[in-house]
């Protein structure tokens, strides 16, 4: 109901709208709006108050991480020697190479071809990796545990195996990052010039993807990679009722029970999401400039 | 290949290409979907029936849709509007081009920092013993005695606004700067203010692309879990968290309740991400 209500309003505005500016004609030649300086402090007040929203978690996370009772940097020292973190931080770290491999493996060759020999289907792969979206992380997880973990497939019986699944399921949920990116790429180089200059040179399909459509799609290959790494540090839900022991479980364990330490877990956390996510508009821009 | 002197008939093999794509999102996304909403239409006995999504009036599970709705509704507008009106302000307000690199960057970091981290942070800075809370506590004013709670509603919702302001920005960013100048001037030379400019072009050509982005932080917030559970431990019961506790212990007593509720929750999605692309190709005709 409430969704239904939202767009009303405006919608039938936009519908008046229309027609209003038509008829209004008034003959005052340049002028533009005054940009007064009370104009612009508007701009900087909203830019102030969203900067202060966004520092004010990581000033009270700083605060927090340096207040262990045993003094200020107890909390540090403590994490960072807690025999679990770095198995944890291992295993997640793993798993995010992983899904990057097993994502690129699945939509690299597949946007490529569906640009050079089935455009007319590219709606329709755009709508399968859009799916996880539609399908939030919770029932994927609730899906595949209740499909394959029950007879016959019992697929999730040992720990590796549902790692395996996991690692799956990661970078399905990759999908509409990687495929964008991939399509993006694509479509910014001639990917028929190219293929046909290759395959008149001799290369078999392996060599195209390998050394001359790879090569070509690097930045946003290289964006798509990060983005799905920063996800697959950070994610609980399906780690957690899949029994894993990764970051984000292991983390929530120590929220809950050691708070001076978990301030300094986060602020590692978010360095590490951003240098990831960092790194992408750093190697965009630079790819931006040698155009 | 290709080239002239098509055939008027052949066999393609082209759609070989992409079996092994079908093949790998149909095994870890579209089939264990389909099979969870077979399950839904089960019976105990196994007999076909709709008897699991009758039974979505059951209080609990309005209960935790209801509260799904409240906060993924306040987010999606506060988050919306607010992140609209500061990428605006970066965008036209005549601020130096470093500020809008870095708005950016850091929109794509924060839209990112969902989950435990970003719970541990919350708790750091509005919880009992949080900066803020102290610092205020200092002023004389005690936010918990207020009615404020972390935990809470409300609580949940400031948190969600963390990474739903950003994700507007990023969205709304490339239809601000479609905007073309040339309406702009030729407003201003049929003598309109700025107030006029926005209010009859401005806003109306954006305003499709305003809703759909709202529309899609709806999503966000109504399908997200990790934040929530990380800062509660699922006491504060949203219809992910149920679906979640529906896994590990079956709290409805009812498997197939449960999974009528996860697809409940995928129609919501479905709804919203349909209505937001949509509204995304109705912009595209003064964006494009």
């Amino acid at each position: 109901m409430s969704i239904g209500a939202a767009p009303s309003g405006p919608i039938t505005e936009f519908g008046t709208v229309e027609g209003v500016g038509m008829g209004r004609v008034t003959h005052e030649p340049g002028g533009g709006p005054p940009r007064s300086r009370l104009a612009r402090l508007w701009p900087w007040s909203i830019v102030l108050l969203g900067s202060l929203y966004f520092l004010m978690p990581l000033i009270g996370t700083v605060r927090m991480s340096l207040r262990h009772n045993q003094g200020a940097s107890a909390a540090w020292r403590l994490i960072l020697a807690n025999e679990d973190l770095w198995p944890a931080f291992r295993e997640s770290m793993v798993n995010g190479l992983a899904t990057i491999v097993v994502s690129l493996l699945v939509i690299v060759p597949t946007a490529y071809w569906v640009t050079l020999k089935l455009p007319k289907l590219r709606p329709i792969i755009e709508f399968i990796t859009l799916l996880p979206f539609v399908i939030p992380g919770v029932v994927l997880v609730l899906a595949l545990i209740r499909l394959y973990s029950a007879p016959p497939l019992l697929l999730t019986r040992t720990y590796g195996s549902t790692r395996l699944v996991m690692i799956c399921a990661y970078a399905a949920l990759s999908f509409p990052y990687m495929y964008r990116a991939v399509d993006n790429g694509l479509r910014a180089i001639d990917v028929r010039a190219l293929t046909e200059a290759a395959q008149s040179l001799g290369a078999g399909w392996p060599t195209i993807l390998a050394k001359v459509i790879f090569p070509n799609l690097k930045v946003a290959l290289i964006s798509g990679a990060l983005l799905t790494f920063a996800i697959v540090m950070g994610e609980l839900t399906i780690a957690l009722y899949m029994a894993q022991r990764t970051l984000a479980p292991f983390m929530a364990d120590i929220v809950r029970n050691k708070p001076f330490e978990a301030a300094a877990l986060t602020l590692i956390m978010f360095a590490v999401t951003w240098v990831a996510l960092g790194m992408i508009s750093f190697v965009t821009n630079r790819a931006g400039k040698r155009r | 290949m290709g080239g002239a002197g098509r055939p008027p008939f052949r066999l393609s093999w082209n759609w070989v290409g992409i079996v092994p794509f079908l093949v790998f999102a149909g095994t870890f996304l579209v089939l264990p979907t389909i099979v969870l909403g077979l399950r839904a239409l089960e019976a105990p006995d196994g007999a076909t029936t709709l008897e699991n999504f009758r039974n979505l009036t059951t209080p609990v599970v309005v209960d935790s849709f209801r509260l799904s709705v409240k906060i993924s509704l306040l987010t999606a507008i506060a988050g919306g509007v607010f992140g609209f009106l500061l990428a605006w302000s970066v965008l036209l307000g005549g601020l130096p081009k470093p500020v809008r690199s870095l708005l950016t960057t850091f929109s794509g970091v924060a839209s990112n920092f969902a989950g435990v981290p970003l719970a541990s942070a919350f708790i750091n800075t509005a919880g009992r013993i949080g900066l803020i809370t102290v610092l205020l506590k200092a002023a004389g004013f005690d936010i918990y005695k207020a009615g404020f709670d972390l935990y809470s509603f409300i609580g949940i919702s400031v948190v969600y606004l963390y990474f739903q302001f950003p994700l507007m920005v990023l969205v709304i960013t490339p239809s601000i700067e479609g905007l073309r100048t040339e309406w702009r001037e030729a407003s201003e030379n049929l003598g309109a203010s700025a107030y006029q400019y926005w209010r009859y072009v401005g806003l109306p050509v954006l305003m499709p692309s305003i809703l759909g982005a709202m529309i899609l932080l709806f999503g966000n917030s109504f399908g997200a879990h990790a934040t929530a559970f990380a800062l509660t431990g699922g006491n504060l019961r949203l219809a992910t968290i149920l679906i979640g506790q529906q896994i590990s212990g079956d709290v409805l007593q009812d498997p197939g309740l449960g999974y009528a509720v996860a697809m409940g929750m995928v129609g919501v999605m479905a709804v919203s991400i349909g209505v937001y692309s949509l509204l995304q190709r109705r912009s595209e005709r003064w964006l494009a």
